[in-house]
């Protein structure tokens, strides 16, 4: 009886608390994708305020209020992040499942494009590819996308080997099924759960880089609010003292990517069955 | 012999590895759609067309790509780097100079983040569930996950700009002639930038040290030593320090990628004249022989890091020893 309601409590806790992270993160994003631009404007009267009742985050060099602009760079850097998961998540999918389902040569292409991927630091492949693209938000976009694959791919194609050698996927093919109709009657769907964490553990690091990308000025432009320029043009103020220009932007970008990670923990928590329980 | 051959093998493949970054590095920066003229000359010259042309010519930005890139990967394996735009010096130069500023910092954030995170990893492990445990654990995510820019700002914010201990940035006082810097100006100027890439670095290797000590902790051989009446000390000392410590100065070599990464940021905010900041000149002043030059060297330390680590577990798992592993 007494156990019965602490497997109950601690599922429930989770689940709760997931809840809660997904309300403050999609609060972010509609508030940010429907709030208009107007709201932050520019007012010189105001400028340099620090945090107060009418402002919460203060206001910036040109009498902007913080939090409005934090909020809505915080939007983009989620449907950033959002687009990027998607796109490098298939990559890492198809590539995954591929180099494992078929083996041999395209096996070891896939290893291979991944250690090239891993081979330099990653920072300076975004910014090579924003480069390449003329820097600027599609620079951003693309390279964010399409260099998160990696990590995911390895651990896709390690779990796909694993399954591939279990019994009944042995059974399957001697019955004289194709590999296409295992991969996908046996294998993507235990798979799945694995790549979803996945997918969701790969948000954070790609708003991180976006952000970081745009703090050294690759990434979106100074008139669009972003994290990564808020705190770009905080670094000029700073030396006066202006602390809260860099502190509140931080704790929000670190509140989403947190809440991010925990959500991802979490799920593999109750995902597994070991844990999920507890 | 199987010992040599492991490594050869190794290296053979970050050989070719290096091959392919340099070709795929080649191929972004030159695609790009910054005109590496219009960078040099800047985009309200007066020179005339005929002068465009022939530096056109002279750079050869006509020719097919394939011979532009033999031509630079030949050089570039006889030793000119081609002269950087931005800086106006060879990139060679360039690269040296300001690498002899990033080196320092990155070794002392290195072995700091290394050294501490190790112990501090070894202490939760040891305290597993106590409240030290729980504050490390929630730290290390933390940072984790806070962006290594951020963490500067408010690190720079606190200590130089609040409290005044330290500089604001660069690597030595402004206007000081550099005959005149002495070493503890040099030092002083290096607490913060390092102190923020240390920070960063720690999480990593407390977490995983702390994972791996608790689970040798769990297994039978520690049983048994606690039934010889070893005490926790003795057990770490004994047996646990010697299983975790080369598997964690393994995991430390392999975070050179996230090291080079994170003093590219570490560097901007604290306008440190080391290799982070050229990489984002370069970048930024469509700078593309250093560009090209910084992402090949950046390569070439990830593959470094990146072989000592494989050297170091080939070297010390006896089944790699062994040659049983396909490597």
């Amino acid at each position: 009886m007494d156990r019965k309601r602490i497997q109950w409590n601690t599922r429930t806790k989770i689940l709760v608390y997931m809840v809660l992270a997904l309300i403050y993160l999609a609060g972010i994003l509609v508030w940010g994708l429907l709030m208009d631009p107007e709201a932050y404007a520019v007012d010189y009267s105001v400028k340099f305020l620090p945090p107060g009742a009418g402002h919460l985050f203060g206001t910036d060099f040109m009498g902007r209020d913080m939090l409005l602009r934090c909020v809505k760079g915080l939007s983009t850097s989620i449907v950033i992040g959002v687009i990027a998961s998607v796109v490098s998540s298939f990559i890492a999918l198809a590539a995954g499942v591929a180099a494992a389902v078929v083996g041999g040569k395209l096996d070891s292409f896939v290893n291979w494009c991944v250690d090239l991927c891993m081979g330099m630091p990653h920072l300076v492949l975004l910014l090579l590819i924003s480069f390449m693209l003329g820097r600027g938000m599609k620079g951003v976009m693309v390279g964010v996308a399409l260099t998160h694959w990696p990590e995911l791919t390895r651990i896709v194609r390690a779990e796909v080997l694993q399954i591939r050698s279990e019994q009944y996927v042995q059974a399957a093919y001697r019955l004289g099924k194709s590999r296409m109709q295992v991969a996908r009657e046996h294998i993507l769907p235990h798979v799945l759960p694995v790549y979803l964490i996945g997918v969701i553990l790969l948000f954070p690091h790609a708003i991180m880089h976006e952000a970081s990308i745009t703090f050294l000025g690759f990434g979106l432009s100074a008139e669009e609010p972003a994290i990564g320029v808020i705190l770009s043009e905080s670094m000029k103020h700073i030396a006066t003292g202006k602390w809260w220009l860099a502190l509140f932007p931080g704790i929000m970008l670190l509140a989403a990517i947190m809440l991010f990670d925990r959500i991802g923990e979490d799920l593999k928590r109750l995902w597994n069955p070991d844990s999920g329980n507890e | 012999m199987s010992r040599s051959r492991y490594i050869a093998g190794t290296v053979f493949r970050m050989l070719t590895l290096l091959a392919a970054v340099s070709v795929l590095s080649f191929v972004l920066v030159t695609s790009s759609p910054i005109d590496p003229l219009t960078a040099y000359i800047g985009t309200n010259s007066t020179l005339s067309q005929e002068a465009r042309d022939e530096i056109t010519e002279h750079w050869g930005l006509d020719d097919p790509p394939v011979e532009r890139f033999t031509a630079w990967a030949g050089n570039f394996l006889k030793g000119d780097w081609g002269t950087s735009i931005a800086f106006k010096k060879p990139v060679k130069t360039v690269i040296k100079e300001r690498f002899s500023y990033s080196v320092v910092l990155m070794l002392i954030a290195w072995t700091f983040s290394g050294v501490l995170g190790f112990l501090a990893g070894i202490f939760a492990a040891v305290r597993k569930g106590s409240l030290w445990d729980k504050a490390i654990k929630v730290f290390c995510l933390a940072l984790q996950s806070a962006p290594t820019f951020w963490v500067g700002l408010l690190v720079l914010s606190l200590f130089a700009v609040q409290l005044g201990w330290f500089p604001i940035g660069l690597a030595a006082p402004m206007g000081k002639l550099a005959q005149d810097v002495t070493l503890e100006d040099r030092i002083w100027h290096l607490v913060l930038p390092s102190l923020t890439l240390g920070v960063l670095g720690i999480s990593k290797i407390t977490l995983y040290t702390r994972q791996k000590l608790i689970e040798i902790m769990d297994s039978g051989f520690i049983l048994f030593a606690k039934a010889r009446g070893e005490d926790t000390a003795q057990l770490v000392l004994r047996h646990g320090i010697r299983n975790i410590a080369l598997p964690a100065v393994t995991v430390q070599f392999a975070a050179f990628s996230e090291l080079f990464g994170g003093i590219a940021l570490a560097e901007s905010v604290f306008s440190y004249p080391g290799i982070g900041s050229a990489l984002t000149t370069a970048g930024l002043s469509g700078d593309v022989p250093l560009l090209l030059g910084i992402a090949v060297f950046s390569a070439v330390f990830v593959f470094t890091g990146n072989l000592i680590a494989n050297i170091l577990y080939g070297l010390l798992d006896p089944r790699i020893k062994e040659g049983r592993a396909d490597g």
